[in-house]
């Protein structure tokens, strides 16, 4: 149990016999500590059985009765929130209440050893699987108080002397810190305990992630039999584990050291995430079976394309769907026009270069980018041209239409608005570098990254509103919603930016690059990274809602239609996650990478591959 | 090339109009800040707890500011005045760390980057400046802490008490801050209803306040307030004993935000006035 040897503070034990509101019988003292004790009782409530329970003792020493009343009111509140909790890792709560200056939590009494016992009784190591089983457990345990609603709990206490083993080997989590309401005002009483602890807990944060990262401890400290509370915080880079236990597989080493990163960003995001990791360990082998965890099935995989259409080349660049055609851009320079219920092609039209821009449809007009430096504009229903513009650079960006102009950058550092039904330059406005970014159109004014790291935004007539300088290139397309504009940078940043002002409210750090261009659904914003995952971000915190792994970069733009987010990966899949938790619903396996974004429309996904097919899938 | 002209101005400006009626032109309506405020004692307890902070700035020409209006209400507590004292200390750290790492430099630069911190990092780090403030320095005091930086139309939020703040459109008063107290806690997770909260005797025990020495969480809130709309912030011996109708409707009908004011504390009052009694008001003005 958790229980500090301050001796003296804790006086005068429940003797054997005595009853505790005339239905707990206490059998003996279990554990001793500062401000609580522990004893096994009985509970008479079931006279025909024998029923054993643990019954804690807290004392409420606080001086004036305010105090008092509150420490009283917080442990009932904790305890209420801890009642209504129901896992097999977690020892159920059956009753708690008052008399006087204590206070009693009624406990299911775990019939084993705590993990710090267990590894003081072991000779040598405890083996590999073993730690990994345990570690599996808790994992599961973790994912389900971090997915607590409304908000998650975080347990912030992990230490083997928490983790009790029962005799059926199932790892229970005991003692979830309900003493600490009694010690209120007294300076120092992080809830924790050094040495397992990370360094953000001691700045007060409490994130699920310092779980992570005291597992980590806990594993460090069970395969190593180092007891971090012995040595300097922090120092566990210093202390390799193989060095001290050279049986442990390298696996392993760097799933505890991921656990054990010092920014908490670098961590797992998610006990469920670490849990993926471990099982697939080869010493997790033997225990894959007996804990659930979510990882991806082949049944995932049954999707099959309503048609696929092939081009010539590689298709980069987004459909777009207007009625009832498609149209796409591929690499071998065409502008494709395709039926978009059959997938029967229709009509192309050939420009001088490849084309990674997403066409947008105006007015019957159908308008792209090529790399031959010009934008086209072609009648939607006949691909005859319009009319062309020219500029002095290739051009990537997707072009936007809007109040009957249509904007786009080009490589030649300017943002072009062009009149759609005329195709004359309303204006250009220069930017610091390259625009490859696609503008996000608002109201009152225009968004658009460039490569030297400049968002703009421009106003209806072309001048400058405010600058926003990003790290480094920002080719992602900003998307704007709830007043506030969002976008990637190469910097590894989504930026949340405030779209009067220009003034940041948040970011968030990924791993990578993000060229990916984000989506904002219901408070969330969807954005891929070159660190192989799609990020859920709060659209008004910036803060981590889920993030899903892939196995490569994700680079395409996110689509969400009905409740479900769909992205490619340069993995070569097609993915589709539930919006609310990131659950892989399934998985379209194409012949190349998909850097293309996909489109939703007529209940249908749109998406090209680089194995040159458009797809068209079922939602 | 533009001039910077900046001006504080009090809780009621002048009415704009004025001049016309003389006849002469008529001088641009005013872009700032529209706002008022009020604390008062309350009828029952002898000093008052509750600190108020206004800042309103806006400034013309070239390369302009969005206006800008730092808003804070805290509700102190505990003994030997510890209370006004927890309350006062929150405010004036939280307000000079947001005034110097957000306003002050905006206004000589041309462009935001992303070398300095967002608006949500300055907010929560206010914040966790004013807890170790009055953890260090008011032995025995909390304080319940709610900002609001207003940009344009825009209204950043970081809060930690059950003080809260609201918006008003023309019919209805959201709630946008969550209270931390005890018993909204044990609504949120189902074992309490809202009528029962209503009438709960520990309605007012928070779980989260600033000063009290564990680790702090910061709420922060974004919300547009559109033009003509009101954002409220109050602590909680307003919204304690006047309805959400009652304040919606004297806000409406007051001729001026401060007599709106005036009028919410009087019906605070009226409603037995148990604790102390703060509220701002702001207007979002026309975008």
């Amino acid at each position: 149990m958790s229980v500090h040897s301050e001796p003296g503070v804790m006086e005068g034990h429940l003797p054997e016999g005595c009853l505790l509101r005339d239905r707990y019988r206490v059998l003996g003292l279990l554990a001793v500590g500062g401000m609580s004790a522990v004893y096994k009782a009985q509970d008479l409530r079931f006279p025909n059985v024998r029923r054993i329970c643990a019954v804690k003792e807290m004392v409420n020493s606080a001086d004036s009765p305010e105090t008092r009343a509150i420490a009283l009111r917080n442990f009932e509140r904790e305890t209420s929130i801890l009642a209504s909790l129901s896992h097999p890792g977690i020892v159920q709560i059956y009753n708690c209440f008052t008399e006087g200056k204590r206070s009693y939590v009624v406990l299911e009494f775990v019939q084993g050893k705590d993990l710090e016992t267990v590894l003081s009784e072991t000779r040598g190591f405890l083996s590999e699987g073993q730690v990994v089983n345990w570690a599996l457990q808790i994992c599961a345990v973790l994912e389900y108080l971090h997915s607590h609603e409304p908000r998650p709990i975080v347990f912030r206490d992990i230490k083997p002397s928490n983790l009790m083993l029962d005799n059926h080997g199932q790892i229970r989590l005991i003692d979830f810190g309900i003493a600490k309401v009694f010690n209120t005002g007294e300076k120092g009483t992080m809830i924790g305990t050094e040495g397992y602890s990370p360094p953000e807990q001691y700045r007060g944060v409490a994130d699920p992630r310092v779980d992570i990262y005291a597992l980590g401890a806990t594993l460090h400290h069970l395969l190593t039999k180092r007891d971090p509370r012995t040595e300097p915080p922090f120092t566990f880079d210093t202390c390799p584990i193989q060095e001290a236990n050279p049986s442990v597989s390298l696996e392993l080493v760097k799933v505890v050291h991921r656990a054990l990163e010092y920014d908490v960003d670098d961590r797992y995001l998610s006990a469920a995430e670490m849990g993926r990791a471990l099982t697939n360990l080869p010493s997790a082998g033997s225990s894959k079976a007996t804990v659930r965890l979510e990882t991806p099935t082949d049944h995932l995989n049954g999707v099959t394309p309503l048609w696929r259409f092939a081009s010539e080349d590689e298709i980069r660049s987004s459909p777009a769907v207007d009625n009832r055609t498609l149209y796409v851009g591929a690499y071998d320079h065409n502008l494709y026009a395709l039926d978009a219920e059959t997938g029967e092609f229709l009509w192309k039209y050939p420009t001088g270069g490849g084309i990674a821009s997403s066409p947008c449809v105006y007015e019957g007009i159908a308008l792209f980018g090529s790399v031959d430096h010009a934008l086209y504009a072609v009648d939607a229903d006949t691909g005859r041209v319009r009319w062309t513009c020219p500029t002095q650079g290739k051009v990537w960006s997707s072009p936007r239409a809007a109040f009957g102009h249509v904007f786009f950058g080009s490589d030649d550092r300017h943002l072009y608005a062009v009149n759609v039904q005329g195709g004359r330059v309303a204006w250009k406005f220069e930017a610091d570098g390259k625009v490859r970014s696609s503008p996000a159109v608002g109201e009152e004014a225009i968004y658009v990254g460039c490569e030297a790291g400049t968002l703009y935004a421009v106003d209806m007539s072309g001048n400058t509103r405010w600058r926003f300088r990003a790290r480094r290139g920002v080719t992602s397309s900003p998307a704007l919603a709830r007043e506030m504009v969002y976008v990637g940078g190469r910097d590894r940043y989504v930026y949340g930016v405030d779209a009067q002002s220009g003034w940041l409210i948040w970011r968030y750090r990924t791993g990578g690059p993000v060229i990916s261009s984000p989506t904002v659904d219901d408070k969330v914003v969807f954005i891929g990274s070159a660190d192989g995952h799609l990020y859920a971000l709060d659209a008004e915190t910036g803060r981590l809602v889920w993030r899903h792994a892939t196995g490569s970069q994700v680079t395409s733009s996110p689509v969400v239609f009905n409740d479900s987010v769909y992205f490619g990966s340069v993995d070569g899949y097609v993915h589709s996650l539930d919006t609310q938790t990131g659950d892989l619903r399934w998985r379209f396996q194409t012949g190349g990478q998909v850097t293309s974004s996909p489109t939703a429309a007529h209940g249908l996904i749109y998406i090209g591959s680089s194995d040159r097919y458009v797809y068209a899938l079922p939602a | 090339m533009g001039f910077l002209r900046n001006w504080l101005r009090g809780p009621d400006p002048p009415a704009a109009g004025t001049a016309a009626a003389a006849g002469q032109r008529r001088p641009p309506a005013p872009s700032g800040l529209d706002v008022g405020w009020a604390t008062d004692v309350g009828t029952i307890r002898d000093h008052n707890e509750d600190s108020v902070l206004v800042m309103s700035a806006a400034q013309e020409g070239d390369d302009r500011q969005p206006p800008f209006g730092l808003f804070i209400v805290a509700d102190g507590m505990g003994g030997h005045r510890a209370g006004e004292a927890a309350s006062s200390l929150a405010a004036r750290v939280a307000a000079h760390h947001i005034t110097r790492r957000c306003y002050l430099p905006a206004l000589i630069r041309t462009e935001s980057d992303a070398y300095q911190p967002s608006l949500n990092e300055i907010l929560v780090d206010a914040v966790l400046a004013a807890d170790d403030a009055v953890s260090q320095h008011v032995r025995g005091g909390g304080t319940t802490l709610t900002c609001a930086l207003v940009l344009g139309s825009q209204a950043y939020i970081a809060h930690v008490g059950d003080s809260r703040a609201c918006l008003l459109n023309e019919t209805r008063l959201e709630q946008i801050t969550h209270d931390h107290t005890l018993v909204e806690r044990l609504v949120e997770n189902g074992q309490l209803t809202a009528e029962e909260a209503a009438s709960h005797p520990q309605k007012n025990v928070l779980y989260r306040a600033v000063g009290q020495g564990s680790p702090l969480e910061v709420d922060t809130h974004v919300r547009r307030i559109p033009h003509g709309n009101h954002l409220m912030l109050c602590s909680d011996g307003l919204w304690n004993v006047v309805s959400n109708a009652d304040i919606t409707r004297l806000i409406q009908e007051a001729p001026t935000l401060h007599a709106a004011c005036q009028n919410l504390v009087a019906a605070a009052n009226t409603a037995g006035g148990p604790d102390n009694i703060t509220v701002i008001l702001w207007r979002s003005p026309p975008g």
